[in-house]
């Protein structure tokens, strides 16, 4: 029982980073269309900003601000300064450039840093376990599920309740008129990579507060988990990239604990499968729907 | 016509280009003050590429002036904010979101919360059925509900110069005669209105003056009621003008 819960909670903190990390895809996508192969160099980033913290002497909470904000201001400088000219170019050019960042970040942090993991100290409170009704349950686990629910909370709140928000849902469903509304189409462009940052940025400290370390090619393995989330939910739907990025967690985790030794080091071709045969009876996703006429 | 007060919008020498496809050649058109003015044509003529270039929603050359200011160079939110706005053809409201959403989106540009709070006040006035469903979201109401939204939408950025494209595009004509019967409202209230619109004879009853175009340039133009007698409006919507 205790080992059924144990994974209950692996399967949703693991599920709730996926979530993170896809719905920030989910929202670039929206908006400008732009798959944005380099969203896990945010994660890298923030990682990063966790070791220049280290080497600042900031204690573990300034130094998690500072390694979001590390995210938030690249995520913006990101769009700025590569995207920004391509925008009304085809999604290809757009999906190229956004390749071609990734790589000129890698290679930066590859040739300025170094291209070995970098230890990252981690607050001994987060490392070890909570006793919960007698249970031992991780405690990055459980910060890693709070910070996802508390996340995802203030995302829906600031989407539904300010202007800047709804402006954000309108330009997901007709970016032209969203401007014939007055509103400023860089403002919102550059809110939503602004929130994709937060949400990579966080993904990023939850990420590399479990292994410890960081690395250049770190944001590969998850964002590329993300995509697969994103997809499994819905392309276009914020609420589809969300159940997507948990769904995987889950289908995950439960392969993890239930295939035999002998079949571990095929969980990944046995989930991607699993999502395949979603996708087969869902060709739109768990929660999408056919994506309205432009 | 020395005497008559500057145009509130002139466009002079308006040119609208996709690639190497003219689609609106050197057009020359005034809007003046509280008037309706019906821009018709057949289909293909050029008229929503003339109001999406009228916007900078397509790129376009020529001079415009609103009020006087040149807008020829700025982008659609910066017109908006100068008062003109344009209600796209197919209604294209935001239907994942709330009537009281897309209204509030409406008046995105707008800083004066009090203005807006009593223009939606109006707006829920003059558009019961708004009223009635504004929790409910846009793409759950009927054609004509949808219309009367985006109308209703343009509307909160209270425009000096409302541009209506197609206002009766796909309605039942019973729900057609209302949404004329809003823009004879509108006109009431002293809404000047730029309207593009297939159905010539709706169109003129209810303009002060029309401009009609063929390719892409203006072929005709005058008081709404010359308009109504001559066949020229007929000839170019046959393509012999």
């Amino acid at each position: 029982m205790d080992v059924a819960l144990q994974q209950a909670v692996n399967a949703l903190s693991l599920g709730g980073t996926y979530a993170l990390l896809a719905l920030g895809l989910a929202m670039v996508f929206s908006v400008l269309g732009l798959i944005n192969f380099a969203h896990g160099e945010l994660m890298t980033l923030s990682g990063y900003g966790l070791v220049l913290a280290a080497a600042l002497g900031l204690p573990f909470l300034p130094a998690v601000v500072l390694a979001v904000a590390v995210a938030m201001v690249s995520a913006v400088a990101m769009e700025r300064i590569a995207f920004r000219p391509v925008r009304n170019a085809s999604m290809a050019t757009m999906l190229l450039t956004s390749f071609a960042v990734s790589v000129i970040i890698q290679v930066l942090f590859q040739n300025l840093i170094s291209a070995r993991p970098q230890p990252v100290p981690v607050p001994s409170a987060l490392t070890g376990a909570v006793s919960i009704a007698g249970l031992d349950i991780g405690a990055i686990q459980l910060v890693s599920i709070a910070a996802t629910v508390l996340l995802l909370a203030g995302l829906t709140l600031f989407l539904r309740r300010s202007l800047l928000g709804m402006a954000m849902r309108a330009a997901a469903v007709d970016f032209p008129v969203t401007r014939l509304m007055g509103v400023n189409a860089n403002r919102v462009v550059a809110a939503a990579f602004a929130v994709s940052g937060l949400l990579a940025g966080v993904a990023g400290v939850l990420w590399v507060a479990q292994r410890g370390s960081v690395d250049p090619l770190m944001g590969f393995a998850p964002v590329l988990k993300a995509f697969i989330a994103v997809v499994l939910g819905g392309i276009g739907s914020l609420s589809g990239a969300v159940v997507g990025g948990f769904a995987l967690g889950i289908i995950e985790v439960s392969l993890r604990a239930m295939l035999p030794d002998d079949a571990l080091p095929f969980r990944d071709a046995i989930a991607l499968s699993l999502v395949i045969a979603v996708l087969l009876a869902r060709p739109d996703g768990l929660v999408g729907r056919r994506p309205a006429m432009r | 016509m020395n005497d008559a007060p500057p145009a509130l919008l002139e466009v002079t020498d308006l040119t609208v280009r996709y690639r190497s496809v003219h689609a609106v050649r050197s057009v020359d058109l005034a809007v003046h003050q509280g008037e309706i003015v019906a821009l018709l044509g057949p289909n293909g003529a050029g008229k929503s590429s003339f109001l999406n270039g009228l916007m900078g929603l397509v790129p376009r050359s020529g001079d415009i002036r609103l009020n006087g200011a040149a807008i020829a160079g700025e982008p659609p939110e910066r017109i908006v904010r100068r008062g003109m706005t344009l209600t796209p053809e197919g209604r294209r409201v935001f239907a994942t979101l709330s009537v009281a959403e897309n209204l509030a989106l409406g008046a995105a540009s707008r800083r004066d919360r009090e203005g807006v709070a009593a223009m939606e006040a109006e707006i829920y006035e003059l558009f019961p059925v708004l009223a009635e469903r504004r929790r409910q979201s846009a793409g759950t109401l009927s054609g004509g509900e949808q219309q009367q939204l985006a109308i209703a939408r343009s509307l909160m950025s209270a425009p000096r110069v409302l541009l209506l494209d197609e206002p009766s595009l796909g309605l039942a004509p019973l729900v057609v005669d209302a949404i004329f019967e809003l823009i004879d409202t509108l006109r009431r209230r002293g809404q000047t209105i730029l309207l593009v619109e297939q159905n010539v004879e709706l169109a003129l009853d209810i303009a002060d003056r029309g401009y009609v175009l063929a390719n892409g340039q203006i072929v005709l133009s005058g008081d709404a009621t010359a308009l109504r007698a001559s066949q020229g409006v007929e000839r170019a919507y046959l393509g012999i003008a």
